[in-house]
């Protein structure tokens, strides 16, 4: 596939401006395209095995139902000017230069049948407004180009109508799904978490067994007892963080973190099986039924475990399902204790403690790393932490800047709200879309490439699954180590000084001695 | 004759602007926004989001953030434009209101800052590569009739003068339904075809974007979605129900 016959090298293209434009390349990206679904994965799904006869007829009642159920999509195919203010913001673009991947040029391959079929210019004078039919090539197009975005709202910030190609990516994505052409990647995974609770189909026993390894790992290294509760009934806390956690590094060194820090709050906790999934791909795909069935799982565990609190883990789209859909699609959330954020961000529970003076750092212990922070897209434009906007800039911050003493920003224009995806998001982590990834991180591997520069920086923190495990795999390709990507909570678990640990007695001997020489 | 046509002309482009600006903006309303979906950061409370919209109209601010040459000359046009109808509000009322008086001067020169905001804009349009590609044939033609209104207004203001008084007893006699008859200067001709014709085209067009904005859930949405259970559709609120 396109992976296989690419000649893009990444080293070649490693350094330079991020935002540099670069020159129209028509038809690039044309042969992007990723595996299409099983006829058994479409069914899970509630959607037809596969292109059905009469697609064309549907494909367009769908659009038009999605139209009357959409504000945001209505006001957004309509209002676009094509001003161009959008058409550098894309990461896929600025790694790319095919045109389609320009979020306005996107958005129009939707719009040309939206006006079509649906505006009186369109049907009448369609070469005047560019109104197309709904052609083979045209479906051809969406499945191509709607899966080289991945709704990482950059374009939005920027559009003076605040129009978001993420909508119109989802809507699209919600409309070939409907006619039998799904996605392998996504529909799988979200069929497996209505099977087995998760993405990575991970059993409650495999669980187990994981968390009862970690327990003896951590108690090795610190000498102190940490639980990582699965299950439990009557905890106070339940925390429902990306399965990668349970899996992958770096994201356990960062579910080391979060038990670390219960352990040293003091609160009972625990992980829930059946919810043991932050992920919600049904926003991917663009399907709020299935969105909402995947979040009703967080409600039911919550509700049958009889925990007060709910805090989720470093997971960047899940944060933005969580904090801005899950009262929504699966509230009220009226038996939690409502003196805490329902729900509340891993990062707010552990900046939280650190402003209480309630957590005690060794930060000399991650004196080798020199840091930076990658803004994940979803936490950054789609959400909130704390109690102001930006909250969800600060905070991590913070807890980075704690947790350890080298850390330096990106470029001003490559983060906070302004922050490039990391090309893998969206539904995009597959291998078979290895090619768009990698280009679509070009912008990202620059700004990191520049502070490597500039201050010697030899890690980048991310409070996102996908952004870590695609960081593992394209940061090799641009020349850094695969292990230069952490968690956020990683950095906590390592500098953390739990009470009674065998790291607390070094730590107190060390502040004796200087207290000594003193 | 003329004076007929011109007089139908006018009623039906602004029945259809009322009544499909009207039914748009009723859709607009109408339509269920199910889920929060500010773009953050984003105001907390609804005089945040009130305060963020009026920095987008007035002032551009994403365009600004995003552009500055696309912003500068939008950002003339527009208000240049807001300037010349504040200006022709004058043919509409009698006696003048003292303001109109005021801005009349700024207004005969913001014609020609409309104009050469326009004209910037359509420069970018045909040279900057990426621009190109997304424009269409209706986007040239959207700025061909801009500049076509501009410049026979300009024309009439500065070269060719029209018999103003006359035009304004047509347009009072319109709104008084006692019918004046209407000079037959060409370019005042031109001129007002061309506006009755972009009344017309309005709510069938692009230009959706003034009443779009104003709906546009990324911009006109407060961020508290943990401070209130949001319910935005009837459809999901149903189905977690049941669940
Ligand atoms: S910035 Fe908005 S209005 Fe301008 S071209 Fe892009 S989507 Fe259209
Ligand atoms: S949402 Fe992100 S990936 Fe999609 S078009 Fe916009 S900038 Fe590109």
């Amino acid at each position: 596939m396109a992976a296989a016959t690419s000649t893009f090298k990444p080293m070649d293209h490693v350094h330079g401006d991020p935002l540099e434009i670069p020159e129209l390349a028509c038809g690039a990206m044309a042969g992007s395209k990723p595996y299409v679904a099983a006829p058994g994965q479409q069914e899970a799904l509630g959607f037809p095995g596969e292109l059905v006869e009469n697609w064309q007829e549907k494909a367009i009642n769908r659009l038009g139902e999605l139209v009357d159920n959409s504000r945001a999509l209505r006001v957004f195919l309509d209002s676009c000017v094509k001003c161009g203010a959008c058409t550098d913001k894309c990461h896929y673009f600025l790694g790319t230069g095919d045109p389609k991947n320009m979020p306005v040029a996107r958005q129009d391959l939707l719009r040309k049948v939206y006006r079509r079929y649906f505006t009186w210019s369109g049907k009448y004078v369609p070469w005047l407004v560019g109104a197309q039919d709904l052609t083979k090539d045209v479906l051809d197009d969406w499945y191509s180009h709607f899966h080289q975005c991945s709704q990482c709202r950059r374009c939005s910030v920027y559009c003076p109508y605040g129009i978001d190609t993420a909508e119109i990516s989802m809507a699209a994505r919600d409309i070939m799904d409907t006619v039998g052409l799904g996605q392998k990647y996504s529909n799988e995974i979200i069929g497996k978490v209505f099977n087995i609770g998760n993405n990575l189909g991970l059993p409650a026993k495999a669980l187990k067994a994981t968390l009862a390894g970690l327990e003896e790992d951590v108690e090795e290294e610190t000498g102190v007892p940490v639980r990582f509760p699965l299950d439990e009934k009557g905890a106070d806390i339940l925390l429902v963080t990306p399965s990668a956690d349970f899996f992958a590094s770096p994201h356990m060194e960062g579910l080391i973190g979060y038990a670390k820090v219960m352990h040293e709050a003091g609160v009972s906790w625990t992980f829930s099986s059946y919810a043991s999934e932050a992920a919600n791909f049904g926003m991917f795909v663009g399907s709020q039924e299935n969105m909402q069935k995947v979040a009703q799982r967080i409600h039911k565990a919550a509700e049958e475990l009889g925990v007060k609190r709910l805090v989720f883990g470093e997971c960047g789209h899940a944060w933005r399902v969580a904090y801005s859909f899950l009262d929504t699609l699966a509230g009220p959330f009226d038996f939690l204790d409502q003196n805490y954020p329902i729900p509340q961000h891993i990062c707010e529970f552990t900046n939280d403690l650190i402003d209480q003076g309630k957590l005690r750092f060794d930060k000399s212990r991650n004196d080798a790393i020199r840091l930076t922070f990658h803004d994940s897209c979803n936490v950054a434009r789609a959400s909130r932490m704390g109690d102001k906007p930006g909250g969800q800039f600060e905070i991590p911050r913070a807890i980075l800047r704690a947790t350890c003493n080298h850390f330096y920003d990106m470029a001003a224009d490559t983060i906070h709200e302004h922050t490039l995806c990391c090309g893998g998001g969206g539904g995009l982590l597959t291998d078979e879309l290895m090619d768009v990834r990698l280009k679509g991180a070009q912008p990202r591997m620059r700004a990191l490439q520049q502070v490597a520069e500039d201050h010697g920086v030899t890690h980048m923190a991310a409070i996102c699954a996908i952004c870590k495990a695609q960081f593992s795999k394209v940061l090799p390709q641009y020349g850094f180590d695969m292990e230069s990507i952490v968690s956020v909570h990683q950095m906590v678990s390592n500098a953390i000084i739990l009470t009674g640990s065998i790291q607390e007695q070094d730590y107190e001997a060390a502040r004796l001695s200087v207290l000594q020489e003193v | 004759m003329l004076t007929t046509a011109f007089a139908l002309s006018f009623y039906t482009a602004a029945l259809v602007l009322a009544g499909g600006l009207g039914y748009r903006i009723w859709l607009y309303a109408s339509t269920p926004a199910p889920l929060k979906i500010p773009t953050t950061p984003a105001p907390l409370t609804h005089s945040g989001v009130a305060a963020r919209m009026f920095r987008e109209v007035v002032f551009f601010q994403s365009l600004f953030n995003a552009n500055k040459w696309i912003w500068l000359f939008g950002w003339i046009f527009h208000m240049a434009l807001a300037l010349v109808v504040l200006r022709h509000l004058r043919y509409f009322l009698q006696p003048v209101p003292e303001i109109l008086v005021l801005v009349q001067p700024f207004g005969e020169l913001a014609g020609f800052a409309m104009v050469a905001g326009l004209i910037a804009l359509w420069a970018r349009r045909l040279i900057v590569p990426r621009i190109r590609y997304i424009s269409g044939p209706s986007d040239h033609l959207m700025l061909a009739l801009l500049v076509a209104i501009g410049i026979s207004g300009l024309t009439m203001t500065y070269v060719a003068h029209t018999d103003i008084v006359a035009v304004k007893g047509f347009f009072l006699g319109l709104m008084y339904f006692n019918w004046q008859p209407l000079p037959s200067d060409p370019v005042l001709l031109v001129h007002l075809g061309l506006v009755a014709a972009l009344m017309i085209i309005f709510p069938f067009s692009k230009l959706l974007h003034a009443p779009g904005v104003f709906f546009s859930p990324t911009r006109n949405q407060a961020d508290d979605s943990r401070e209130h259970r949001y319910v935005g559709s009837a459809r999901l609120e149903a189905m977690s129900r049941k669940a």
